[in-house]
């Protein structure tokens, strides 16, 4: 019977399956951060369980971790703890960590695929919503709560529903100065912050098989954005090389034997989907957003919408509070929005590929001078060492950008990294809720080399036109 | 886990859509390492006027008071009525068990998000999915009348209004099982540890890369 993506890696994960539709499902990999895992080591310890298999996880800090002044450690003494119970959990149970300090910690969601921890076909969760980054390697992988963490840490299994299966098509040439982020926002504009709910999504097409592994990241991270757990791409020979050779990947004739089987991870061709979304790469300008939710989102060319537009009272009031939180009017032009802070990095664009996009548009430009702080956080302490060795510090720094350590940052403002109320910011991180970067804080979500130009000019541009 | 299976409670109005979880407990109070306490906090920046902080005292802080977990008519409030896509955005299970720690154990919402949805039914919080009509009558009907509660039976899956409306709800077998009896599903996962360990000794075989990391 001809399979989905989707079926061909549950198939092969299900323990147990009801009537009622929910399966036992086996997980290979469990990624583990300090924020949402100290409730589960506990829930362990209390009910005297020990991890099901202690090889299937892998641990590092990155919400709460300063990204300067590593020397002070982290100041804040509750943050602090935190990390350090991580750490006293992690050499309690037998977990490997990548702790602060180790070159390999960063950010979860780079990690993972980074050390090839994370490989096609596996299913793969982490107490995070974008897990479901994972799924550009061709992975089941989506976020889970706490009790589920500690499910999982206890059985190596989650008891799940089969969620419904969702096939967005993006077809043609990528167009010159477009990414996966934009594609990921064009996306969720079209189908809604809710459109994926009780799906599983795979992205296919040509523009999507032209994008590299952290454009395909990138997409699938923000999976999530658009309601659905789980985004997913086919295994291709993009997919295969970015694995070979990392650190964890496997070698030798296991290597051949694992290759063999990722690559049927694709859906046959008379595969049947629940849903079937067809967009044109041709339609794909650069995105940015104009509110306090992923789907308000313009090309850079256009503008707020006019609240006459709303579809119907819920959406109108949402969009009018929206426009107050953002002290902005409906139909403002986007190209006119000033900003004062620009943060570059997050599990969506912390990546090689992504702090080269941003250092190619800074190169030989100043920030402008109204932008107070431009940061750029790598992913990982490798990305980071990559990105030195390239001399793309060098080009951010004498730009005006501030060169940060790898973490979470400024995407979620767990550490000192924030805005201030009233600022407004242009992000690479993947949500523009109130209050995310920081209390009264207004985030627009743009591409990094979009985030690069927004600080050289002080306003958003179209990058396509940079030179 | 606490079990839920009748309420009868005070019901509080939030009319919004896409209500995300850093809305309903803020970053800044995932710092701790326990599962109570977040009750204070809950809804903390449409609550408060100044920025809370972990283990602050919010009994003297500022509060919005326009904002409805603030009026005196829906203190008590143990259902929440809100709209589509509640519980959108991060994973956090700190978000109901703000909601829990607060005094609410049953959501009702025309949507939510996954994540959300399968958190609320791991710690005692009922949410429960009702047609946009159903839910525009209920907002009706609560902004018409203080003190407006309703019944929630999970057995019968219905809620009945003070008039004796009722409204029948879906809800998986297993899940209500398990919050019926407050069950903790890992002891009912690891019945199973036969199947589990069959697996893996077959995978570890068939697919020898996805063990050994360490």
């Amino acid at each position: 019977m001809a399979k989905t993506l989707f079926e061909k890696v549950w198939d092969q994960h299900v323990l147990t399956a009801s009537d009622d539709g929910s399966a036992l499902l086996y997980i290979d990999r469990q990624l583990i951060h300090e924020v949402t895992s100290p409730q589960a080591f506990e829930g362990l310890r209390e009910a005297g369980r020990k991890p099901w298999r202690v090889d299937a996880s892998i641990a590092t800090a990155d919400h709460n971790v300063p990204t300067t002044g590593l020397e002070h450690g982290i100041t804040d003494p509750v943050a602090r703890t935190q990390v350090e119970a991580l750490d006293t959990n992690c050499k309690e149970f037998g977990i490997i960590e990548f702790p602060m300090g180790d070159i390999r910690q960063g950010i979860v969601h780079v990690v993972g695929p980074e050390q090839g921890l994370v490989l096609p076909g596996m299913t793969v969760v982490c107490g995070d919503s974008h897990t479901s980054t994972h799924g550009a390697l061709g992975a089941i992988a989506m976020g889970i709560g706490t009790s589920e963490v500690e499910h999982v840490l206890a059985t190596q299994t989650l008891i799940q529903k089969k969620p419904k299966m969702m096939r967005v098509t993006v077809d043609g040439e990528l167009p010159k100065g477009i990414t996966g982020k934009d594609i990921a926002l064009y996306i969720i504009g079209e189908i809604g912050t809710a459109g994926g709910t009780g799906y599983a999504i795979e992205f296919a097409g040509k523009t999507i098989e032209s994008l590299s592994m952290e454009g395909r990241m990138s997409l699938c991270n923000m999976t999530i954005e658009a309601g659905a757990r789980c985004g997913m791409i086919a295994v291709d020979d993009v997919t295969i090389d970015y694995v070979k050779g990392r650190p964890f990947s496997p070698k030798g004739d296991i290597w051949e034997r694992a290759e063999a089987a990722w690559r049927d991870l694709y859906s046959d061709a008379d595969a049947v989907f629940d849903q079937e979304i067809c967009l044109h790469a041709v339609d794909i300008m650069p995105q940015v957003t104009w509110g306090t939710s992923p789907e308000m989102v313009a090309p850079i060319f256009g503008g707020t919408p006019c609240l006459n537009d709303a579809k119907d009272d819920v959406q109108r009031q949402d969009w009018q509070r929206a426009f107050a939180y953002m002290d902005l009017e409906e139909n403002t032009a986007i190209m006119g929005i000033t900003i004062d802070k620009v943060f570059i990095g997050s599990c969506t664009n912390a990546r090689i590929e992504d702090l080269r996009a941003a250092a190619a548009i800074a190169r030989g430009h100043q920030v402008a001078e109204k932008v107070i702080l431009a940061m750029v956080v790598p992913g990982s302490g490798l990305v980071k060492k990559q990105a030195e060795e390239e001399g793309l510090d060098v080009i951010f720094k004498e730009a005006g950008f501030e060169w940060r350590e790898p973490g979470c940052s400024m995407c979620l403002a767990m550490n000192a990294d924030r805005l201030e109320a009233g600022e407004r910011c242009a992000s690479t991180s993947n949500r523009n809720f109130e209050g995310r970067q920081g209390a009264g804080g207004r985030t627009h979500l743009v591409s990094p080399a979009m985030a690069a130009a927004a600080a050289i000019k002080g306003h958003f541009v179209d990058v396509r036109n940079w030179r | 886990m606490q079990a839920f299976t009748r309420l009868n409670g005070l019901v509080v109005p939030l009319d919004r859509a896409n209500v995300d979880t850093d809305a309903i407990i803020p970053k800044q109070f995932l710092k701790s390492i326990k599962r109570t306490g977040y009750g204070p906090f809950l809804f903390d920046e449409w609550r408060y006027e100044d920025v809370g902080q972990p283990e602050m005292d919010c009994s003297h802080r500022p509060i919005r008071k326009e904002f409805v977990l603030n009026q005196p008519r829906f203190q008590g409030a143990e259902i929440l009525l809100t709209r589509e896509n509640f519980g959108c955005g991060s994973s956090r299970e700190h978000a109901p068990w703000a909601i829990l720690d607060y005094g609410i154990s049953c959501v009702i919402a025309p949507s939510f998000a996954d994540i959300f949805y399968n958190n609320c039914f791991k710690n005692g919080v009922l949410p429960v999915v009702l047609k946009d009509d159903q839910m525009d009558a209920l907002f009706v009907d609560v902004a018409a009348n203080s003190g407006y509660t309703l019944t929630v039976d999970l057995e019968a899956q219905a809620i009945t209004s003070p008039t004796g409306r009722t409204f029948n709800f879906d809800v998986d077998a297993f899940r209500k099982h398990c919050l019926l009896k407050g069950l903790d599903d890992i002891s009912l996962t690891l019945q199973q540890s036969e199947i589990i360990q069959a697996y893996e000794t077959e995978r570890k075989v068939s697919a020898p890369w996805l063990f050994g990391a360490s």
